[in-house]
Parts: C-alpha cells; sequence; structure tokens
C-alpha cells in the first residue's frame, strides 16, 4: 500500500448531508496527499461518471454521505465502470441505508433493536393505512421516534410525545421519504461502535476489529439533535466511553455481529443506546459510509485505538483490493 | 461542473505544505480555544438544506435579491472604465474609514429622497448594511444585553445578534408594523427583570421578511418611547425607495430629527442604508447615519473590521450618481423607479399566484414595496420539512419561517417569498410548485386527522371549486393580513389600494 497511487475522492453530492460530506472529503483529501498519493476530487453530481472515466483512477474514495453515497447507487457504478472504492458493497449498503430493512434483518437474527414498524407513502394514499396509526401506537408506546428510513442525518427525526403530535411527526417524516420507520423510544446513552477491518498483520488478514466505544453527550438539547450532531462544542464526545467492561465489549460484540449480518466491508458505525432504564444495548443504525470530519466519531475511536488519522485513511483505502 | 472544480481548488489546496489535520485527540483543544459566543454561532439543519437550493434545476424564492439584470451592461462597463483611466491610483489605494466624501454626497442624495436631511459629517460608508448591523451590536452590546426586535425579522440579523450574545427580545408585528403598546410592556418587563435593553432594531418600510410597513403613529409612538426610556434605534431600511404604491412615510430618523429640531440630525436613530436594493448589491456598500458618539465608535469598530470599504466600488458609485437618465433625471433616479415598476408587476404576479396555488387556509401579506411576502400556511404544516420536499420533489426554494425568529422555534407555518429577483414566469411555476407539496402535506396530515373532506384533503386549487369567492372584499383582506401576523390589524387594507394602482 506504500505505493503511489490516483485516488479519486467523491464527496459533497445532493443530499442534505452535503456539507457534511464536503468536509469529510476536504479530510480524506489532506490525508491522502499527506500519504503521498494523487487526488482527484469530485464533487458527485451529473460530470461524476465522465470525470470518473476521464480521470480513470486507481481507486475511489467514497466519502458521500446520504443518497447516492450510502444507499448503494455509486458502488453499483463504481462496479459497472470496474473502479476499486472503499467501504461496502451494494448490497450492504443498501441493507444499512434502509433503516426499515435493516431493522428486519437484525430483529430476524436476534439482534435487539428497539420496536418498531413502518409506513409508506403509497400504502397511506392507497391501502388506507393510516388507520393503523392508533395501533402503532399502543403497540410500542409514548414517547415515539419517527425517521425517514432512509437518510443518515438527524434531519427529519421527529418525537412524538402525545397522541396529538403523532400527525405532525409522520408528516415531517415523510418530507424526507416515502417510508418512514416508527420506533419506540429509548431514554439513555447515545452509544457508537466503529468497526474497522483488519490491517492484514494479524492472522487470519482482514478480519473486521471494533474500535474503543465513543459516547456523544448533548450539551443543551434535550435530544442528540442534527444541529449538535456536526459542530465542535455541541456535543461532548467521550471516548473511550466510561462504561463497565462487560457493556463494553457487549457494545462491540453486537456492533461487529451486525458489521457481519449486514455484510459491511472496510468500514462501518454502528449506532446504539444504552438503555436507562433497562441497562439494555439496542441497535439502532449502521452507517456505511461514517464521517469523517474533525468532529465526527470514526475519527475518534480510531484515535482512542491509536490509529492516526492519516493510518485510519490508507486502512479505508486498503479496502478497495480486499474485497 | 464548475463547482466541482472551484471545491477541488479550495479543499485540496489547504493539504500543500501545512502539515496533515490533527488527530482526534488533538480535537479537543481547538474546543479549548474556542470563543464562548462561537457556541452561538451555530449552523442549523435548515441552512445546510438551504444551500442546497443553490443549484440551478430549482426554482430559489428564497433569496434577498433585487434583480442586477436590469442594470445596463454598457453603462457598467462605462462607469468601471471612467473608473479605472481617470482615478486609477486612488481606486487601487486604502479610502478613509468613514468613505470617500464623493460617497458620502451620493448617501445625502438619496437620504434627501427618502425625505430625510442629514449631516454628513454623521455619515459612515460601510460594506454592505450588513455591516452596520455588525458594526453597532460591536459597539453596544456587551454579553447578555437585550436586544428587542421583530418578530418575525430580518433573518440575516440572527446569527449577528447571536455572535455577540445578545439576548433578543421579539415583539410580534401586525399589518402596522411592531405595535408600540407591545413595545412598551416588553420594556416594563424587561425593567421589572433588570435587564436594560441596548437597541430596538426595526425595519419600518416593507419589513423582511413580514412586507408590512410601520404606520406613522406608531412611528411617531416609537421614538417617544425611545425617547423616554432612553434608548437607541437601529432603523434599518434598505427598501424605502422601492414602494409601489402609497405615499411614502418619514423614516424615523427624521421624525426624531424634527423633534429635537436639532437641525436635522437625531439624537436617538441609527439609520442604516444600502446601496444593495437601490443600485446594486455585488458593490457591497452601505451606510449609517448616527449621533457622534455613537459614530465615533462605529468608526473605530470599522477600522477594526475591515479599514474602509473598497474605494473600487465606491467611485463607481460617485461615477454612477453623475449620470443623468434618458428622461434627464439623475439616472440613479430613473433606474430605481424603473426597478419599481418591474417589482410591483412580479408582486402582483406572485400575489396572483398565491391565490391561484395556495390552500384555502393559507394567509399572506401584500407588501406596498420592498422585495418580500410572507406567508403562513396550515399550522400544523412545518415549512422546514415542507422546504425538504419541494425541494426534492418540486425543485424550488423559499426561507422557512424559523429563520426569521431567534428561537429558531416560532414561525414554523411560515415562509418568507422574494418576488424581486425572480422572473415572473419562475414566479408563478415556484408558487404552483409550492402549492404542490403543501397540498401533499395536508392530505397527508387529512388521512392521519381523519379529516378527509374539502379542499385541503383532496389538494384541489382553490379556483377550481368556488369560483364565487372573488374578488375579495378589502375587509376579507385585512382579516387576512392580521391571520398572517397573528395580531389584530388596524388601518386599511392594502389590497384596495393595490387594484386602484394596476
Amino acid at each position: 500500500m506504500s505505493a503511489t497511487m490516483k485516488v479519486a475522492v467523491l464527496k459533497g453530492g445532493r443530499s442534505l448531508e452535503r456539507k457534511v460530506s464536503l468536509r469529510s472529503g476536504a479530510q480524506v483529501q489532506d490525508a491522502l496527499l499527506q500519504l503521498g498519493h494523487e487526488v482527484v476530487a469530485i464533487d458527485a453530481g451529473a460530470e461524476l461518471t465522465p470525470e470518473l472515466l476521464a480521470a480513470r483512477p486507481d481507486a475511489v474514495f467514497v466519502a458521500l454521505h446520504g443518497r447516492d453515497g450510502e444507499d448503494g447507487t455509486v458502488q453499483g457504478l463504481l462496479e459497472a465502470i470496474g473502479a476499486p472504492y472503499t467501504g461496502s458493497g451494494p448490497a450492504a449498503c443498501m441493507c444499512c441505508t434502509d433503516k426499515v430493512l435493516a431493522k428486519h434483518l437484525m430483529r430476524g437474527a436476534g439482534i435487539p433493536t428497539p420496536d418498531f414498524h413502518f409506513l409508506r407513502e403509497a400504502s397511506i394514499k392507497e391501502l388506507g393505512a393510516a388507520a393503523a396509526t392508533g395501533d402503532i401506537e399502543r403497540r410500542l408506546g409514548l414517547p415515539l421516534v419517527v425517521k425517514p428510513a432512509v437518510g443518515g442525518s438527524a434531519l427529519g427525526v421527529k418525537f412524538a410525545r402525545t397522541s396529538e403530535e403523532l400527525p405532525g411527526a409522520l408528516v415531517g417524516a415523510f418530507s424526507y421519504d416515502r417510508t418512514i420507520l416508527i420506533e419506540r423510544y429509548v431514554k439513555g446513552r447515545d452509544l457508537a461502535v466503529s468497526i474497522l477491518d483488519g490491517d492484514g498483520t494479524d492472522e487470519p488478514a482482514s478480519r473486521p476489529v471494533a474500535l474503543p466505544v465513543v459516547e456523544a453527550v448533548p450539551r443543551e438539547e434535550d435530544f442528540f439533535d442534527y444541529e449538535s450532531r456536526y459542530e465542535i462544542g455541541m456535543t461532548t464526545f467521550v471516548c473511550p466511553a466510561d462504561l463497565p467492561p462487560q457493556t463494553t465489549a457487549r457494545a462491540q460484540e453486537l456492533a461487529l455481529r451486525v458489521y457481519e449480518l449486514l455484510g459491511c466491508h472496510g468500514v462501518a458505525r454502528v449506532d446504539l443506546m444504552l438503555d436507562d432504564d433497562s441497562g439494555e444495548l439496542w441497535v439502532l443504525e449502521t452507517n456505511v459510509v461514517p464521517g469523517l470530519t474533525e468532529t465526527s466519531l470514526l475519527p475518534q475511536a480510531a484515535d482512542a485505538a491509536g490509529i492516526g488519522f492519516e493510518e485510519l485513511v490508507e486502512r479505508i483505502l486498503a479496502s478497495a483490493f480486499t474485497r | 461542473m464548475e463547482t466541482a472544480r472551484q471545491m477541488e481548488r479550495s479543499t485540496s489546496g489547504a493539504g500543500d505544505g501545512r502539515g496533515s489535520r490533527p488527530a482526534a485527540h488533538e480535537l479537543a483543544r481547538y474546543e479549548a480555544l474556542f470563543a464562548a459566543r462561537t457556541r452561538g454561532m451555530k449552523s442549523s439543519a435548515m441552512r445546510e438544506m438551504m444551500a442546497l437550493t443553490e443549484r440551478p434545476d430549482v426554482i430559489s424564492l428564497a433569496g434577498g435579491l433585487p434583480d442586477t439584470s436590469t442594470f445596463a451592461p454598457e453603462l457598467y462597463a462605462k462607469l468601471m472604465s471612467d473608473v479605472a483611466s481617470e482615478s486609477t491610483a486612488r481606486a487601487l489605494q486604502y479610502g478613509p474609514t468613514e468613505g470617500m466624501a464623493s460617497t458620502v454626497r451620493c448617501i445625502v442624495e438619496v437620504m434627501a429622497a427618502e425625505g430625510t436631511a442629514i449631516d454628513p459629517s454623521e455619515v459612515i460608508v460601510t460594506t454592505g448594511g450588513q455591516q452596520v448591523i455588525d458594526l453597532v451590536c460591536k459597539t453596544l452590546i456587551d454579553p447578555g444585553d437585550v436586544i428587542v426586535a421583530e418578530a418575525p425579522t430580518y433573518p440575516g440579523a440572527v446569527p449577528t445578534f447571536s455572535a455577540y450574545q445578545a439576548e433578543v427580545e421579539q415583539i410580534e408585528i401586525d399589518g402596522d408594523g411592531m405595535p408600540i403598546d407591545a413595545l412598551e410592556s416588553t420594556l416594563d418587563r424587561l425593567q421589572a427583570e433588570g435587564r436594560r435593553p441596548k437597541f430596538i432594531y426595526t425595519i419600518p418600510n416593507f419589513q423582511n421578511p413580514g412586507g408590512v410597513t410601520m404606520s406613522l403613529a406608531r412611528r411617531r409612538r416609537l421614538i417617544e418611547v425611545a425617547r423616554e426610556r432612553e434608548l437607541l434605534v437601529l432603523e434599518d431600511n434598505p427598501y424605502g425607495l422601492l414602494r409601489y404604491e402609497g405615499e411614502p412615510l418619514p423614516t424615523l430618523y427624521s421624525l426624531d430629527a424634527g423633534a429635537v429640531g436639532r437641525g436635522g440630525a437625531s439624537d436617538l436613530v441609527i439609520y442604516l442604508g444600502t446601496f444593495s436594493k437601490i443600485l446594486s448589491p455585488g458593490l457591497r456598500l452601505g451606510w449609517a447615519v448616527a449621533p457622534r458618539p455613537v459614530l465615533e465608535k462605529l468608526n473605530l469598530g470599522k477600522q477594526g473590521a475591515d479599514l474602509c470599504s473598497s474605494p473600487v466600488t465606491q467611485m463607481f458609485v460617485s461615477a454612477y450618481f453623475k449620470e443623468r437618465g434618458a428622461q434627464g433625471q439623475a439616472g440613479w433616479r430613473e433606474y430605481v423607479d424603473r426597478l419599481r415598476d418591474l417589482y410591483r408587476r412580479r408582486r402582483d404576479v406572485m400575489l396572483e399566484a398565491l391565490t391561484e396555488h395556495f390552500g384555502e387556509e393559507a394567509r399572506w401579506t401584500e407588501p406596498q414595496g420592498g422585495l418580500f411576502i410572507w406567508a403562513s400556511l396550515d399550522q400544523r404544516i412545518d415549512t422546514t420539512d415542507l422546504l425538504a420536499l419541494a425541494r426534492k420533489q418540486e425543485g424550488v426554494a423559499f426561507v422557512p419561517g424559523r429563520a426569521a425568529y431567534v428561537d429558531g422555534r416560532r414561525g414554523a407555518s411560515s415562509m418568507r417569498l422574494n418576488f424581486a429577483g425572480v422572473p415572473d414566469d419562475d414566479i408563478r411555476e415556484g408558487v404552483r410548485r409550492i402549492g404542490r407539496a403543501v397540498r401533499e402535506q395536508v392530505g397527508l396530515l387529512g388521512s392521519f386527522t381523519g379529516a378527509s373532506s374539502g379542499a385541503a384533503a383532496h389538494g384541489r386549487p382553490r379556483d377550481d371549486q368556488q369560483p364565487t369567492d372573488q374578488p375579495e372584499s378589502p375587509a376579507d383582506a385585512s382579516a387576512r393580513l392580521a391571520d398572517v401576523v397573528e395580531l389584530p390589524r388596524r388601518g386599511e387594507a392594502p389590497s384596495a389600494r393595490r387594484r386602484q394602482d394596476r
């Protein structure tokens, strides 16, 4: 991996996480340059494919969050043009990005995830599915969290504390996606476990490892909202999280199981909640293109494991060649 | 792809020779170094979403833009070339902090057109009107000090107030602007709480974003209250000359100057003006007229901020103000007249489109001037979410109402629409698209709440169902305006005047 390569960094795009992606991409570019690689930065838009074809990179570093970058679209495209790329393949991307699908898979595999139901816009318009909301509320209990099925940022995530708040929350979430997830609210601590494929020095090579657990402690807001998520000073990150050893081990074990269950490759970040009431760990979702900004959780976790940012980038880059 | 290339230059450049980015454990260091005020300087999710609307395939009614395409290119070329050939050295040099005398003369002319006599020595030329807001805060605000503003208020002032850690009290406006009795009770409450406001921030003409104009009676009363309580007033008047109907009202500055008989100078109003809306925002030239002690501090503040505003654009303005127009009047006045005709028509196009495409539940202001209409929807609709839907599904953008509230929570079902900077067809199409997104959301809400009858739930455009509904009487329009800003409205209905003017 020491050879100089021409690496295309995909970033930006049209998702709501465009700005975060631009910041991730910029960080990655800097690191790649430091590592001696040649960098071609591409803001994913209408010219993405022609630019890639013109650049003919040795590898593509996917730093695109949200739609296109995380839902398998770009991965499928990269396979179509035969460009090696970092991170998970199309199938894992589709499973992780669709929270509803991921939760069904997790529940099927016995991995604890908060109880949920989902609604589609089409089923409301054509099948009268709105009549089911009363049952959903009764089964899951209040408060409820309503999320767009697809979308990595917390924009569009709504809380309904009462029955009256539910219609607004549903319609709000439907503004971002045609499928929404309605989930039991778990009050507790926000944890994230990043998984990184091995560097090949251990045997067997490339077995994924769980990095130290990060806890995100919101400063002021009741909830871990979009604003606080990406801004220095709005959230305090603790890494490694202050947890009993068996909780840490359990979180890491769960994250690794999810990573393998969903077929992730190279890198991923698994978000969990530590339930205040029961002490249970619940898996919420998996991000196949974790943020790589100054304040992102993956770089902090890697750092706590003694992996500097450049090494982290180099290891993610290596995943383009180990599929 | 231009953006992609720019992005590439600007971001990959950071890697050359400046060492690698800090390791994660070093990041806490930055946090320790950041000033406490940066806590308030957060980028909101809504703003991130707004950034996505700046794309060619999106019709944006979100801008605060005048239409600069109306400026004659030959004139622009001539003026720039005159500045270049006649004053190269001066134009390329630093200028005085307070601004060039020739530019101040233009400002005196604009103020005279606003019916306001000023002392040229009480003017400071600034880098856009925005800098006045910044400098006034820099001069007057300690952390925790109170600013009284209108609700909703200019979205661009909100981050400035936050950056200076001001506490902002917002007074809900109605069809006649800020109700002064509400202002007084707020001031009483603040006094009881031992908090002293430093200044009152108001946009009396065609308010941004509300579109309403403060009545003469309220202007007089505002000056009295400010005098009684020894408060300063920041009068933000970017659009005063862009009046499309009705008689111009005196500026707060001139009312106060008249009251104290100081020969033209006010001692409690800081006046903010700008060339952005009557000429060009790209010039980045505005000004403040302020009582001398305040002016001196503003000047010191500006020295620290940027030393001086660009002499190049200042000289452009003074060259421009010497031009005669085709009618033999001052060229700049004729240009403002043309802008007025253009914007009046666009306002009317938008009002018509709103009537056609926004549902029964929607209400909106009918501004007598300025650039904006403020529309309020069914209260259960959150316009931040609506923007996400409208942007993605319809390719249209607007400013969600929350942006105009410092707490970021109120105004959730309202939006600001710009008509001035958008061609007629785009106004019609943009409003039609928003209307479609609104109907979709209302329809969805209807299915969840069981309210399945009526136009709202089924999304029929309003003109399909009750043709006898129109034209509406002035009384209806008055009630509508009141609803928009949530307080009882006084005075007559602007829509009646609008029809006469057409």
